[in-house]
């Protein structure tokens, strides 16, 4: 194979990658801002941004600091937040499962939502693409996106510790969670799964931090399946 | 927060180690072998079934408020969740939760 079109096909990536900064920058930078109020350092910050790399995950593990849950509670449901990315996984392999080794694992590395939706709908789009090039489309997806989830970090951990408490940062958190949930009312199943969770979570709320979270996560996991499986006899 | 240092390096790196196994899972590991269609259908609903439980007492206890229900916090989530849905765009709510949250803020004078 060319080197020209695997060149091409990395540049492609980076031209549809670009346009997730404006959503990746403010994100990350949220997150360094409402880390360092919750008393990490920007060291910490960072360190969840460079080895997790996942936001949802990594404010639901900061709200459960936040609570002093215990250690096993904050990877638990920050882990159950990550379980989508497996179906991610799953969905790449007929795609790029041929690749060497390494490339698979610097792909799992960098699998987020962004670079998959993106590289899905160009695998999509393009059946004839080869398998090299899908991978460096894939890293040409992450590579503006990566070093700006890090770095952003750094700065909004940097800027919040001077903002004054009247700016109600306290609220940043459940705002940007709220803004999460939204876009994933995709279904009928998925707004019942998510209107279970909020109920059970709110009458469990007395319950040691995290352990209600996690019992009403599994109340609304099984009430999405349920609802769902009920749409298809129907349909 | 009261975990130790080393506590929370704990946390940052098998929370890491856990992500990476979860995108590695079918990529690395499993491969194209078949899955139960049960697992993959829950995988579905993970992160909808997580967040709502998690945010709902903080807008409704608010910490801030030493848990006293503010209409003004009430509101601002509202907007953040109405818009997402209206939109389905991430930063389109977060952008209308905040300019809610504040411009309750200080039509009450605590802005």
């Amino acid at each position: 194979m060319s080197s020209a079109t695997v060149k091409s096909a990395y540049a492609a990536g980076i031209r549809d990658g670009l346009p997730f900064i404006f959503v990746a920058a403010p994100f990350s930078l949220l997150f360094g801002v409402v880390a360092t109020e919750a008393g990490l350092t920007l060291a910490q910050a960072m360190g969840f941004s460079i080895v997790v790399i996942a936001g949802a995950a990594q404010f639901a593990a900061l709200q459960l600091m936040v609570e002093n849950a215990s250690i096993a509670l904050v990877l638990l449901a920050a882990l159950a937040v990550n379980l989508r990315m497996a179906m991610y996984s799953a969905a790449l392999v007929p795609y790029i499962g041929s690749a060497p080794m390494w490339q698979r694992a610097l792909i799992s590395y960098v699998n987020f939502d962004q670079s998959y939706i993106a590289s899905a709908a160009r695998y999509e789009a393009r059946p004839q693409m080869r398998v090299a090039e899908r991978v460096w489309f894939f890293l040409g997806v992450s590579t503006p996106l990566v070093p700006l989830w890090m770095s952003m970090t750094a700065v909004g951990a940097l800027v919040g510790s001077a903002i004054p408490p009247e700016y109600a940062l306290d609220f940043a958190l459940p705002i940007t969670f709220l803004a999460m949930i939204g876009p994933m009312l995709r279904t009928l199943a998925h707004v019942a799964a998510a209107l279970t969770s909020m109920v059970v979570g709110l009458v469990l709320v007395g319950l040691p931090s995290g352990t209600g979270l996690l019992i009403a996560a599994a109340c609304a996991m099984v009430t999405g399946v349920l609802v769902e499986l009920w749409q298809e006899r129907r349909a | 927060m009261t975990y130790s240092t080393a506590e929370i390096w704990l946390i940052i790196v098998l929370l890491g180690a856990g992500t990476y196994l979860i995108r590695f899972s079918f990529l690395g590991i499993i491969g194209d072998r078949p899955m139960p269609q049960i697992i993959l259908r829950m995988l579905r609903y993970t992160p909808v079934a997580v967040l709502p439980a998690m945010v709902a007492p903080l807008v409704v206890w608010p910490a801030a408020t030493a848990g006293a229900p503010d209409p003004v916090r009430m509101i601002a989530a509202l907007a953040a969740l109405l818009v997402g849905v209206w939109k389905k765009q991430v930063l389109w709510a977060i952008g209308a939760g905040v300019v809610t949250l504040y411009a309750g803020l200080f039509l009450t004078g605590q802005f």
